[in-house]
């Protein structure tokens, strides 16, 4: 945001990154996504517990200030592939949430046209290649866009997202060496939520942190508190930058928590209710990107109350552009299983 | 007076013959994702871990590859672990070690070795969980020799081929349809097996043999009864096995009936019902037919996720209905 007025003086020169970075009205941009893909996750809850969604779902809540700062670099053209719990890349990477819900309810006003719903959300208008059901999916992929990227010398930056579980899978570790060997113009962003559906990474993960595994590929691994918006923000940019300058990969390990359960089925037997309380009643990621906005004099409660009541406007307005949107008919079934001749 | 025969569920009986197996014998262990605390995804081992403990209900890492193909060898050097796929559209990560290894390994070394291994992948649409979790590849490892693949379509079943895939010294591929894990039926307790390589005649009849897998086993037997009201008589056939395929049984009730109807789940073309219906062809019961062979499949696209999009890409009992009755009635 060009226009935007930058807080950085003299004065201000021992503020967090974002709060140098961004002027005010970029910030409560942020803030106003990140409510949004809380919203959003919230309302898609709701509305399948209403049983106006089928299928199943993950929610990223607890996880907004970590797709929102990766994103903050990027442009419009970079691309980004996502995960299971994709929501929230997809909103922060320009996406309408009308249109989200309107794939959630199988319609053809839906990103997919019905076809892929929550676990294949995508807006390949923004630059969003799709969330995956096949964990770590999505990591080649992305590296494959960065090869693109790279040969067609158009200046795009991919970043992969994922989860502390797929850094388990071999393509984790084929597409990181590719990268690297290569050096493309890609950002490998782990989620570390704790957990991989019910294993937690201690069980699961030979090394401490999931960003240990740069070094075996020759790359800067850099871990941040993935509920810190500013922390996430900076780690994103230095990224990219190195990415944008033809040095390579960065793998960014995002340390974060899902506060829901894995999916619709998961009973919470392997955490305790302590620890996700402690995470939401301490951590929460907008909370306290709230209380920096408020400290620093960017915001107060009725610019808050004001973003909080846009927020829920427009999801109520989503909801209803998905309800009144049409279906898909069976008669279709064949469609877009190939390219349709020009 | 006779107690009530003893029903549970599909994933019950499942979860009871895994039990049994290491009840029976130390060398059985299970391995997967989730099997632990959390149960499985489709709650299949359940509780498990609490009575066998966390060494022999392992939940592995996110790698599938490398664990089926961990898998493979410990069942090569004396083990004989049970390993769980979260869904079967993950075999395609693995199909190395699968296809490659597990199945070539005894051959390849001339005889020297065997691979004991049992691997259990649940499969099939109708849950809303789109394209890459909705698959049914069965008839892909069925193309593969050295493996055996089986589709047991009621708890009975699940149980009785469970327990004679452990004690089998071959790998043995086990798809459950995710729709059926919550169908109840008859289970008798302790051990018993059901053989691989038979399938099972559900419903006699002299007007057409439907040959069907896995869920589609129950679909064909309603579309049979609502057609025995019009008077047709339909001979529904449960496959069981894909490979190796029983294909007396087939071959048999076909000249009994001179008409065959075959019903799967999985995309129509390249699969089962066009091995059913060569059996067929290349046998004498071919003599026999008075009517084409029709195949009801899964349509030949990816599983969407819209809801009724999903129900018309596989075969509903609607579907086999009038397919029975056009072919009964000569109109094909
Ligand atoms: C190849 C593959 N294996 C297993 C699964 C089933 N599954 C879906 S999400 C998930 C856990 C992923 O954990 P993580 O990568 O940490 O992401 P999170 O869910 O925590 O965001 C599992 C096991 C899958 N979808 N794909
Ligand atoms: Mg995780």
């Amino acid at each position: 945001m060009a226009t935007a007025r930058k807080l950085a003086d003299e004065t201000h020169s021992n503020l967090p990154f974002a709060y140098r970075h961004y002027g005010p009205d970029e910030l409560k941009e942020v803030l106003r996504k990140m409510y949004l893909i809380r919203r959003f996750e919230e309302g898609a809850e709701d509305s399948y517990m209403r049983g106006l969604i089928h299928g199943t779902m993950h929610l990223s809540i607890g996880q907004e200030a970590s797709a929102m700062g990766i994103c903050m670099p990027l442009t419009a053209e970079d691309q980004i592939t996502s995960t299971h719990r994709g929501h929230g890349h997809c909103i922060a990477k320009g996406a309408d949430v009308k249109r989200m819900f309107a794939e959630f309810f199988g319609k053809t006003t839906g990103y997919c046209k019905g076809r892929g719903g929550s676990m294949h959300i995508a807006d390949v208008s923004m630059g969003n290649l799709g969330a995956n059901g096949i964990v770590a999916g999505g990591i080649p992929i992305a590296v494959g866009a960065a090869l693109s990227a790279k040969k067609l010398k158009n200046g795009k930056v991919v970043v992969s997202f994922f989860g502390d579980g797929a850094n388990n899978e071999g393509a984790f570790h084929e597409a990181l060496n590719m990268a690297s060997i290569w050096k493309l113009p890609v950002i490998f962003v782990c989620e570390n939520n704790g957990y991989g559906m019910s294993t937690s990474t201690a069980r699961s993960t030979a090394v401490k942190n999931i960003a240990d595994r740069a070094a075996a590929y020759s790359m800067p691994g850099v871990i941040v508190n993935g509920n810190i918006f500013s922390e996430v923000a900076e780690a994103s940019h230095a990224a990219v930058e190195r990415a944008r300058a033809g040095e390579g990969p960065t793998l960014i390990e995002s340390k974060t928590y899902r506060y829901r359960g894995h999916s619709k089925s998961d009973r919470n037997r392997y955490r305790s209710k302590e620890e996700i309380e402690d995470w939401i009643s301490n951590r929460d990621p907008i909370m306290l990107f709230e209380a920096d906005l408020k400290e620093f004099g960017i915001i107060d409660d009725k610019g808050i109350e004001a973003i909080r009541e846009a927020v829920r406007a427009e999801i109520e307005a989503g909801i209803e552009f998905a309800k009144a949107s049409p279906s898909p008919d069976t008669a279709d079934l064949q469609e877009f299983v190939y390219t349709e001749p020009a | 007076m006779d107690a009530m025969p003893r029903e549970l569920s599909y994933s019950q009986a499942i979860q009871e013959a895994m039990a049994i197996a290491m009840e029976a014998d130390e060398r059985v262990f299970l391995m997967g994702e989730d099997i632990g605390v959390y149960g499985g995804a489709f709650q299949v081992t359940g509780d498990l871990v609490e009575r066998f403990g966390a060494d022999r209900v392992m939940d592995t890492p996110i790698s599938e590859l490398g664990g089926a193909g961990v898998a493979v060898g410990a069942a090569l050097t004396g083990m004989r672990p049970i390993f769980e796929f979260q869904f079967s559209d993950f075999a395609t990560l693995a199909m190395e070690q699968i296809v490659n290894q597990a199945a070539k390994m005894r051959f390849m070394l001339g005889g020297e070795v065997s691979v004991p291994v049992v691997m259990r992948f649940p499969a099939g649409s109708g849950t809303g969980a789109a394209a890459q979790h909705s698959q049914s590849l069965e008839a892909w490892l069925g193309h593969v020799p050295g493996l055996k693949v089986i589709q047991p379509a009621t708890p009975h079943d699940a149980k009785g081929m469970l327990l004679a895939a452990v004690a089998d010294p071959d790998p043995v591929m086990i798809f459950e349809h995710k729709l059926l894990y919550k169908m109840k039926g008859h289970v008798p307790e302790g051990h018993y097996t059901v053989p691989i390589g038979k399938a099972e005649i559900r419903r006699e009849g002299s007007d057409l043999t439907i040959v069907a897998t896995s869920i589609m086993v129950h679909k064909a037997l309603e579309a049979a009864e609502t057609l025995s009201g019009e008077g047709i008589d339909i001979e529904v056939v449960d496959l069981r096995t894909i490979r190796p395929m029983d294909k007396a049984t087939i071959i048999e009730s076909v000249k009994k009936t001179s008409r065959l109807l075959c019903v799967y789940e999985a995309v129509k073309t390249l699969g089962i019902g066009a091995e059913v219906s060569a059996t067929i062809a290349e046998s004498d019961a071919f003599d026999y037919l008075d009517a084409p062979i029709v195949r009801l499949g899964g349509a030949e696209t990816p599983v969407p996720y819209n809801p009724e999009l999903e129900k018309a890409t596989v075969p509903q009992v609607p579907d086999i209905v009038t397919a029975a009755r056009d072919l009964v009635r000569g109109k094909r």
